[in-house]
């Protein structure tokens, strides 16, 4: 909503020296949302003054023609200034802006040599100064209206002040001059007048034009004013103009103009129809599907069975309250016109806006509620405004078809404000202030509120308790914590996520946050099977990108873009991960059921709905390439590898809780890793993610480094760590022994080092693989796999026997379970 | 007559004699002095001190003097021989100290030299920055609960009292899919709603999380962003409340000197709502008041809806953008970084926001 200061000030008695902060505050603090406040006079600098063109000399041989104007400013000597339009004569009275000035949008004046002369100035034109869009020619002001030097912003119109606001959508009555002004009558206790409040006829026995409303629900109110003859030259008076401008809205004609000026004073859209162009009495109902309207716009439209129409013997004239059609209106030589002021269901109007695409000013104030009393008044001002400036006969039949339901009473405790804004407000402080917008108060316990017609979004007793609140002021309401009452704070689940996160990176990576939407092509290039389950994704029907309409079932695939976009900015060692949310449709196929909102749903309900929602496990990704430890002065660095991946995969699970003895890794092939360098990860015996290489195709399809490895674990899926148990440090010393087994190379490390566990028994206190030897001289395909064990016992020192015992007893579990032998037994 | 049996032969005694005693003393002092390091002091300790030595050889003549005269020489060799070993003890010790020195200075090193070798992760500043706020309303007492990310329409919108002509309800804010009556949640207020059907009151708890709107990305919108959204339904909870929460965590966040404003807005899900600011003192262009979120009393309509009775309960609820306060707060100027994943932005802020 646009507006002048001066055009509030008609209706609402503002101070005199209002300022701009406090115009700005009032409006802020009354719920508004201040785009802008301009002082047009500020937005030209320095001096804008009145001049009278003393001379002309036409200057020739250039490629425009261009005036050596002499011009009275009020100094002793003539300005010389230099100007390239020519709609003015010796004698008139200009605005000029003198070097040192500045214009809007940062033109500076300065006093310059062109075309051969002095120019010390310029001659303005209405858009120069901001005005408009007119660079027709330069602004000739009223003979007699100033004198020379005089500042010539008053006489241009430079001298008020613009307000934007934005209006919240349940205060459709501010997106009038008429509850603007009401609204700052309140900041300011200042008095109020309401320009609906002129003496206008009502509805007659006989209607000028025939109408008949057939759907009072989507058309409760219907009036129209028949004026003939009038003047169709007559334009709009140059005060109406300028407001309109001020409101960002574009002069057309003086019934078009009027209309929309009395939509910005009232809040009232109204419609103007050429009545000789009606064929017939008019008939407002529903469209017909499939019914057709060509609308101002020019835009041919299928209307729906929703949609209100007004219909002549033609069909459809007119898309009510949203747009009219082309056939019936007012020309540039109409001379009869029908005024329309009618009330439509804002419901109707928004849905009608959205369906067509057509948020016009006056379905924007539709949808946010306009007041249904106003149809008489704005009519009534719409003639008087029409007959001042284009005479004419005023028919003096109204026609009135008037449905519309009063406001219902609204039963309000006086207490409930205070209680629930926490600052007293005794009850005739209630009465008071409701009785300010608008209500009629009756009643005492409970008060029976009866909102103004104006206010359709007063519905219950809350409603009217912001209110009290809103001109009792919001910042007034005291600060007061809330007894505390004991909570549990972060989640188990949340303490692991944020324990999982810590441990990566201080392991080195770096945590990123990808947008969850995927490409369906990605799951070619990640390898996944026809049948994989992840290539089920829930598909957005109205993505941002068309190329990534799915819910990535993964992490890991917007992860390696996230990559890539890093790889793309020159980092070579990346080590990534992300934890969050994958979207796993495949739960039940009953859509949710229909939930009211009078009530809880049912339990039953509730439960079915939740299960059609598609499973949203969280999950960890990693992903590596490049060095994870970097060369330096102190030597080579180390490139990671697939045991990189799967020692993330194994930072998690312990920073989650799960001790070694419950993470088991197997060897597993899943896309899209390398077949042969894929570990399944499980906890408990149940796989939770995998680790390992990209699998080269993958690699090449998606363009990645060579050996990039990567991780994804569902994190939702790791079972609730146990409280964890203290254990008992032995005091003894520990025994320790080495020992190295030459196996088939494809025995699997974890099951050699978990034979040996099994086998030790419980003297054993860890075991761990210190060295990997691969040769033919131990045999084809085998190699040798070196231990170093470490016995001690909770209460004595270990003789040598006994650990040596130990020792081979670990030693002939490996040997029976997979043939191993002591290397250089 | 025998020369063996003689029991003094001064010839052969010469040796005891107290000037030959003091003179190996002297001698002995003078050559371990000189000694530089320990290996030549180690080598001079036979001369002084090993059997063929002046001291001992001195020590076998004793045998040859009369018996009377043993027990004085005896005496006499062993405090010459305590001397001599002190003396070596003494230089021994020094050289030793001397060594030890070297050592140190030999295997001075650059500690000056690059060390970063095993470089150090970081965690994104959305994750902590939630974390931060959620351990700030844990310790006001509250409850740090999840939602889904693909919601129910009812608990984004319906609940809500966001009915279906809400223009927010279009595909121009919300993104759908291909499942009925499910929408990309546009806020964390559906975690309000599955707060109230799973609990009873009194209800404190604050949502975190990731939300969705189909808004194009550019330096202040991303169409995936954060929020955190409180909730607090109890008995004679007023504006008051809210506002007294609000301010605490302003201060919290922000340190001392913050406080809100606020100002009268509309939201479907409250009544009355407020938008409100925050004065930061800090921000890097000069204190001033930001826009920070929303906020109101829980609309009647909303209790209803999730099976609260609005007689006897009120509540308030609030909501603000977590990406928007990282970048008001830590001077973030493009919402570009934050989508990115560039690990050069999220490396600058380490573990902690």
């Amino acid at each position: 909503m646009k507006t002048s200061l001066s055009w509030l000030r008609d209706y609402v008695e503002l101070p005199a020296d209002l300022t701009v902060e406090q115009l700005d505050d009032a409006l802020t603090n009354l719920g508004m949302e201040v785009e802008s406040i301009v002082d047009q006079a500020a937005t030209v600098k320095g001096d804008l003054v009145v001049g009278k063109v003393l001379t002309i000399e036409e200057l020739t041989g250039f490629k425009k023609p261009i005036r050596f104007c002499t011009v009275d400013v009020g100094k002793a000597v003539p300005q010389e200034i230099v100007c390239g339009a020519r709609n003015f004569a010796v004698g008139d009275l200009v605005a000029v802006i003198l070097p040192g000035g500045e214009l809007p949008g940062g033109f500076k004046i300065g006093a310059r040599k062109t075309y051969g002369h002095n120019s010390n100035g310029m001659i303005c034109s209405a858009a120069e100064l901001g005005l408009g869009t007119d660079h027709s020619g330069i602004i000739v002001l009223p003979a007699g209206s100033a004198v020379p030097g005089a500042d010539a912003r008053p006489a241009v119109g430079l001298d008020d002040i613009l307000v934007e606001v934005e209006i919240t959508p349940d205060r459709g009555y501010e997106m009038s001059l008429r509850g603007l002004a009401r609204e700052l009558s309140y900041a300011f206790e200042a008095a109020f007048t309401d320009p609906a409040l002129v003496p206008a006829p009502g509805g007659t026995a006989e209607p000028p034009h025939g109408v008949t409303v057939e759907d009072t629900v989507g058309c409760d109110r219907f009036s129209a004013r028949v004026v003939r003859g009038i003047d169709p030259h007559a334009s709009s008076p140059a005060w109406m103009q300028r407001r309109l401008v001020a409101a960002g809205i574009r002069t057309i004609s003086l019934p078009v103009d009027i209309t929309n000026y009395l939509m910005l004073e009232l809040g009232q859209p109204m419609h103007v129809f050429d009545l000789n162009r009606l064929s017939g009495p008019l008939v407002v109902r529903r469209a017909r599907p499939g019914e057709k309207l060509t609308t101002l716009d020019g835009v041919a439209r299928v209307l729906d069975a929703e949609d209100m129409v007004i219909c002549d013997d033609t069909g459809p004239i007119s898309l009510a309250a949203v747009m009219g059609g082309e056939t019936s209106e007012w020309q540039p030589d109409t001379v009869d016109v029908l005024l329309e002021a009618a009330h439509w269901d804002p419901v109707m109007v928004g849905r009608t806006a959205r369906r067509h695409k057509l948020f016009s000013e006056a379905a924007k104030r539709w949808e946010r509620g306009v007041d249904p009393s106003l149809t008489l008044a704005a009519l009534e001002r719409a003639v008087q405004i029409l007959t001042t400036h284009a005479g004419g006969t005023v028919d003096e039949r109204v026609l009135d078809l008037d449905h519309v339901r009063e406001p219902e009473v609204i039963l309000l405790d006086p207490a409930l404000p205070a209680q629930r804004i926490g600052l007293p407000y005794p009850a005739d402080r209630v009465v008071e202030l409701l009785t300010r917008i608008g209500c009629t108060v009756a009643g005492v316990e409970p008060l029976e509120v009866t909102p103004p017609t104006w206010r359709p979004d007063l519905l219950a007793p809350i409603d009217l308790v912001e209110e009290v609140a809103r001109l009792g002021g919001y910042n007034d309401i005291p600060s007061l914590l809330p007894p505390a009452r004991g909570g549990s704070g972060v989640t188990p689940a949340q303490r692991r996520r944020r324990t999982i996160g810590r441990a990566l990176a201080e392991n080195g990576y770096v945590e990123v946050l990808s947008y969850p939407f995927v490409a369906p092509g990605l799951f070619d290039a990640l390898g996944y099977p026809e049948d994989d389950p992840r290539r089920s994704a829930v598909r957005l029907t109205n993505p941002l990108s068309e190329e990534e309409p799915l819910l990535r079932t993964s992490l890991l695939a917007p992860l390696l873009g996230t990559l890539k976009r890093n790889l793309g900015r020159g980092q070579r060692d990346l080590a990534l991960y992300e934890i969050g949310s994958v979207f796993l449709p495949g739960g039940s196929t009953t859509p949710p059921p229909a939930m009211g909102v009078d009530r809880r749903p049912s339990d039953a309900d509730w439960a079915a709905a939740n299960a059609f929602l598609p499973a949203q496990p969280w999950h960890l990704a990693a992903v590596l390439t490049g060095e994870i430890e970097p060369s330096g002065w102190w030597g080579p660095g180390r490139t990671a590898t697939w045991s990189d991946a799967v020692e993330a995969a194994r930072i998690a699970l312990e920073a989650a809780g799960m001790t070694a003895d419950r993470v088991s890794v197997a060897a597993a092939e899943l896309a899209p890793w390398h077949p042969g360098r894929c570990a399944a990860i499980s906890v408990d015996g149940v796989v939770i993610g995998h680790a390992g290489e990209l699998h080269p195709a993958v690699i090449s399809a998606l363009e990645l480094p060579k050996r990039t490895v990567a991780t994804e674990l569902d994190l939702t899926a790791i079972p609730a760590a146990p409280v964890v148990q203290g254990v008992r440090i032995s005091s003894f010393p520990p025994a320790l022994i080495d020992v190295a087994l030459v196996l088939d190379r494809a025995v699997p490390a974890a099951r050699v080092e978990a034979a040996l566990a099994e086998g030790a028994g419980e003297l054993l206190e860890s075991v761990a693989l210190f060295d990997v030897y691969e040769s033919d001289q131990l045999g084809a395909g085998k190699r040798s796999l070196a231990y170093k064990l470490t016995f001690r016992a909770p209460d004595r020192t270990l003789t040598s026997e006994e650990a040596l015992a130990a020792r081979d007893a670990a030693v002939a579990a490996v040997a029976s379970k997979f043939g191993a032998t002591l290397r250089g037994a | 007559m025998s020369y063996r049996n003689d029991p003094y032969d001064p010839k052969q005694a010469a040796l005891l004699s107290p000037d030959a005693l003091s003179s190996a003393v002297e001698r002995a002092g003078e050559d371990f002095a000189a000694a530089s390091d320990l290996d030549a002091l180690g080598a001079l300790k036979p001369a002084h001190l090993g059997d063929r030595s002046p001291v001992s050889l001195a020590r076998r003549e004793i045998g040859s003097l009369p018996p009377a005269a043993k027990a004085d020489a005896g005496k006499r060799v062993n405090l010459v021989r305590q001397e001599i070993q002190a003396a070596f003890d003494e230089r021994h010790a020094a050289l030793e100290v001397e060594r030890a020195a070297k050592v140190l200075v030999e295997e001075r090193v650059d500690v000056t030299l690059p060390w970063d070798r095993r470089p150090r992760g970081a965690r994104h500043p959305i994750t902590t920055l939630m974390e931060h706020m959620g351990d700030l309303f844990a310790g006001m007492g509250y409850d740090v609960v999840e939602g889904p990310e693909l919601e129910l329409e009812w608990a984004n919108f319906d609940a809500l009292n966001i009915g279906p002509d809400n223009p927010v309800r279009g595909a121009m804010d919300t993104f759908y899919v291909d499942l009925p009556g499910l929408v990309m949640r546009t806020h964390t207020s559906p975690g309000q709603v599955r707060s109230m059907l799973t609990r009873q009151p009194p209800i404190y708890v604050v949502c975190p999380g990731r939300v969705y709107r189909s808004d194009e990305l550019d330096a202040t919108h991303s169409p995936v962003f954060h929020q955190i959204e409180g909730l607090v339904v109890d008995e004679g909870i007023t504006m008051a409340h809210l506002r007294g929460t609000l301010d605490h965590f302003a201060r919290a966040m922000f340190g001392p000197d913050a406080r809100t404003r606020w100002r009268p807005h509309y939201f479907p899900f409250t009544e009355p709502s407020a938008e409100f600011d925050v004065w930061f003192a800090q921000h890097r262009d000069g204190p001033r008041w930001v826009e920070w979120g929303g906020c109101g009393m829980v609309n009647p309509r909303v209790l209803v809806a999730c099976g609260i009775d609005p007689d006897r309960y009120s509540g308030f609820a609030f909501g603000m953008g977590v990406d928007r306060t990282l970048m008001f707060r830590n001077g973030v100027g493009d919402m570009h970084d934050l989508v990115e994943g560039d690990v050069r932005f999220t490396a600058n802020f380490g573990m902690e926001v």
